[in-house]
């Protein structure tokens, strides 16, 4: 390689990415997120001291696109895991991957008990209003009205309840020390989204606590819609609903922004 | 080392701290709370990890991820909460993880009760949990022989990669007895090669059940089909009471199985020759041994806290061959000796059968029906 390709060579995929293609569809946000997520591990040096947990759902395969020590949880049980590793390592980083009907409904006891206990890990939260994986389910962060496969005619607040808003939820408790919601959608929000991944894991190195960010995320296959659309439908509709902002940010956290 | 006089559920948890415990994950459930109370206090004295978790449900999850690091991890509970567990006993079976778990049996199904059972067998000799496994599942019948077989248990689970059950029940955990405890291990300092801890000079691990390709699984299937093969070829164990010259033979296990063999003494003492199998692995099962048995003796007769459970794994080691009968309790009511010797002496009395099953005659018997 000359000087000048060198010079010339401004963007590359991050040491803590393995040199794969991804099964995710085209266009979707998983992809900018793990980019994010390794971005910040090389950056902070963690890849060799890092056990990622990966979940149930598009990301179960998240093990095999970060270049880091993984292991892979039963569906919504990845803060239970993520104790466990931590527990007996507690100086490596440990985060989990999760989307939003792993985390907010078959796995809710799970994350709110590993919120309440402090449990210093960090978490990624996924959410794009279904279940991708299984075809575009209902999740319980569809937002009202919304048309998945099994609310067909959209959202029915008064038979299929309301929407979750997971990031307030967790904020309340006093054990979580960083609960932040950021989005994908634009170039702007990514560099939010990767300062608030990069806070979260600084949080648990400096053995703060519990820290989450949701990632308000897209889905074009299952939401029927091409990316540049589903984009523009997460501006417009799911932060309306989801408002991108710090829901808890510990004074010791506020010191180290 | 001195005798201490300990209750089962705490003599349990020690032994699990001097064989190497390094994390412990439980909830809590009658009768096993006090293994949990034990190492609540004992596990952080001595820097070692403890959770009570929110449920079972999240406590064998979090031994899940203690487990993919290599070190000795453990969790203990009864009926209701091993039914929780079973989705996560699945996915360690399915990533060829080893641990420990303790249940000291209760009586069911549902809600049931405090007082002691073995109606777990199926659940935990079976493999509870989704897909092809077996657990190795050891059986006490004391204190002391609970502390025993739980340092055993972890030295199995590393050795085969395996879920090592103790299968105890109510009153082994709550009873007080005299133990010898084990002398303190240190914590292992050296991990298999298949162990997370971070990718520090090596290429990165990763530890997954998941595998699309059905061929690939079938593989990983058949792995740990021949494993399990070695574990029946290798890890056998029972003891056997007065059977030299036995022209009978009771089968029991655990608790009942020590009642079974007050009641062969009395027997014994009045001239009836009849001896006691008691397998300490329920799982793998003492076929052979069973089936060379059926050679020997006129007759069985198989005592079980359930309505014959492990029954069936006679019958099929001794495939009628010779006369089975069986006498159970339920609902966490205990087999006495008195009613043992009863057994024992209905089973010599006769007639004797192979036709039928054990099961039917034992419930129309106590229905009065025939």
């Amino acid at each position: 390689m000359t000087i000048n390709e060198l010079d010339s060579m401004v963007y590359t995929r991050p040491d803590s990415l393995t040199d794969v293609s991804t099964h995710y569809c085209p266009g979707c946000t998983h992809g900018t997120a793990h980019r994010l997520i390794a971005e910040v591990i090389d950056e902070m040096g963690l890849k060799d001291r890092t056990i990622g947990v990966a979940s149930v759902g598009c990301s179960v395969f998240a093990y095999n696109y970060f270049d880091t020590d993984f292991v892979q949880a039963p569906h919504g049980r990845a803060p239970a895991m993520a104790t466990g590793v931590k527990r007996v390592y507690p100086d490596r980083m440990v985060f989990t991957y999760q989307g939003d009907g792993d985390l907010a409904s078959i796995g809710m006891a799970e994350i709110v008990h590993a919120a309440a206990r402090g449990e210093n890990i960090t978490v990624f939260f996924l959410n794009n209003t279904n279940y991708g994986m299984t075809g575009g389910q209902m999740a319980p962060t569809t937002l009202p009205g919304q048309v998945t496969t099994s609310s067909p005619n959209g959202r029915d607040v008064e038979t299929q309840g309301y929407p979750i808003r997971t990031a307030e939820m967790l904020a309340k408790l006093d054990g979580a020390s960083y609960v932040v919601r950021r989005s994908l959608h634009d170039p702007k929000n990514i560099r939010l989204a990767k300062k608030a991944i990069r806070t979260a894991i600084e949080v648990q190195m400096r053995g703060l606590g519990f820290s989450l960010v949701e990632l308000l995320s897209i889905c074009p296959t299952n939401w029927g819609k091409t990316p540049a659309e589903a984009l523009q439908w997460l501006e417009e509709k799911m932060v309306a609903y989801y408002p991108i902002g710090d829901y808890k940010v510990h004074p010791a956290v506020a010191e180290i922004k | 080392m001195a005798r201490e006089l300990m209750k089962g559920n705490e003599a349990v948890a020690e032994a699990a701290v001097r064989a190497g415990l390094a994390a412990y994950f439980g909830y809590p459930i009658t009768p096993q709370t006090e293994s949990l109370e034990y190492l609540s206090r004992r596990m952080p004295e001595l820097g070692r990890a403890f959770v009570q978790a929110e449920s079972e449900v999240a406590a064998i999850n979090m031994v899940y991820g203690a487990a993919c690091t290599g070190q000795r991890v453990m969790t203990s509970s009864s009926g209701p909460g091993i039914s929780l567990m079973q989705e996560g006993l699945s996915f360690i079976a399915g990533t060829e993880l080893p641990m420990v778990l303790i249940d000291v049996q209760r009586g069911g199904p549902g809600l049931g009760n405090i007082a002691p059972s073995q109606a777990d067998y199926n659940q935990i000799v079976k493999g509870g949990g989704h897909g092809d496994y077996h657990p190795i599942v050891l059986a006490p019948a004391s204190v002391q022989e609970s502390v025993d077989l739980t340092v055993l248990a972890f030295d199995l689970a590393e050795k085969y990669r395996s879920i090592v059950a103790v299968l105890s029940d109510g009153s082994i955990g709550q009873m007080m007895e005299p133990c010898e405890l084990p002398p303190m291990q240190p914590l292992k300092t050296s991990f298999p090669d298949w162990a997370v801890s971070g990718a520090k000079g090596r290429e990165r691990r990763f530890l997954t059940s998941i595998n699309l390709n059905p061929a690939m699984q079938e593989e990983m299937n058949l792995r740990l089909m021949y494993r399990w093969q070695e574990v029946e070829a290798n890890e056998v164990r029972y003891k056997e009471y007065y059977m030299d010259d036995a022209k009978f033979a009771v089968v029991g296990f655990g608790s009942t199985g020590r009642v079974a063999l007050s009641a062969v003494r009395a027997a014994r003492a009045e001239g009836i020759p009849v001896g006691l199998i008691r397998p300490i692995t329920v799982s793998p099962f003492p076929s052979k041994v069973l089936e060379e048995l059926s050679k020997q003796v006129e007759g069985m007769l198989v005592l079980e806290m359930n309505a014959g459970q492990m029954l069936e794994d006679v019958l099929i080691a001794t495939h009628g061959q010779v006369p089975v009968e069986f006498y159970g309790r339920m609902g966490g009511v205990c087999v006495l000796p008195e009613e043992a010797l009863r057994e024992i002496k209905r089973l010599v009395k006769g007639p004797l059968t192979t036709t039928g099953h054990p099961r039917d005659r034992w419930l129309n018997r106590i229905a009065k029906k025939n």
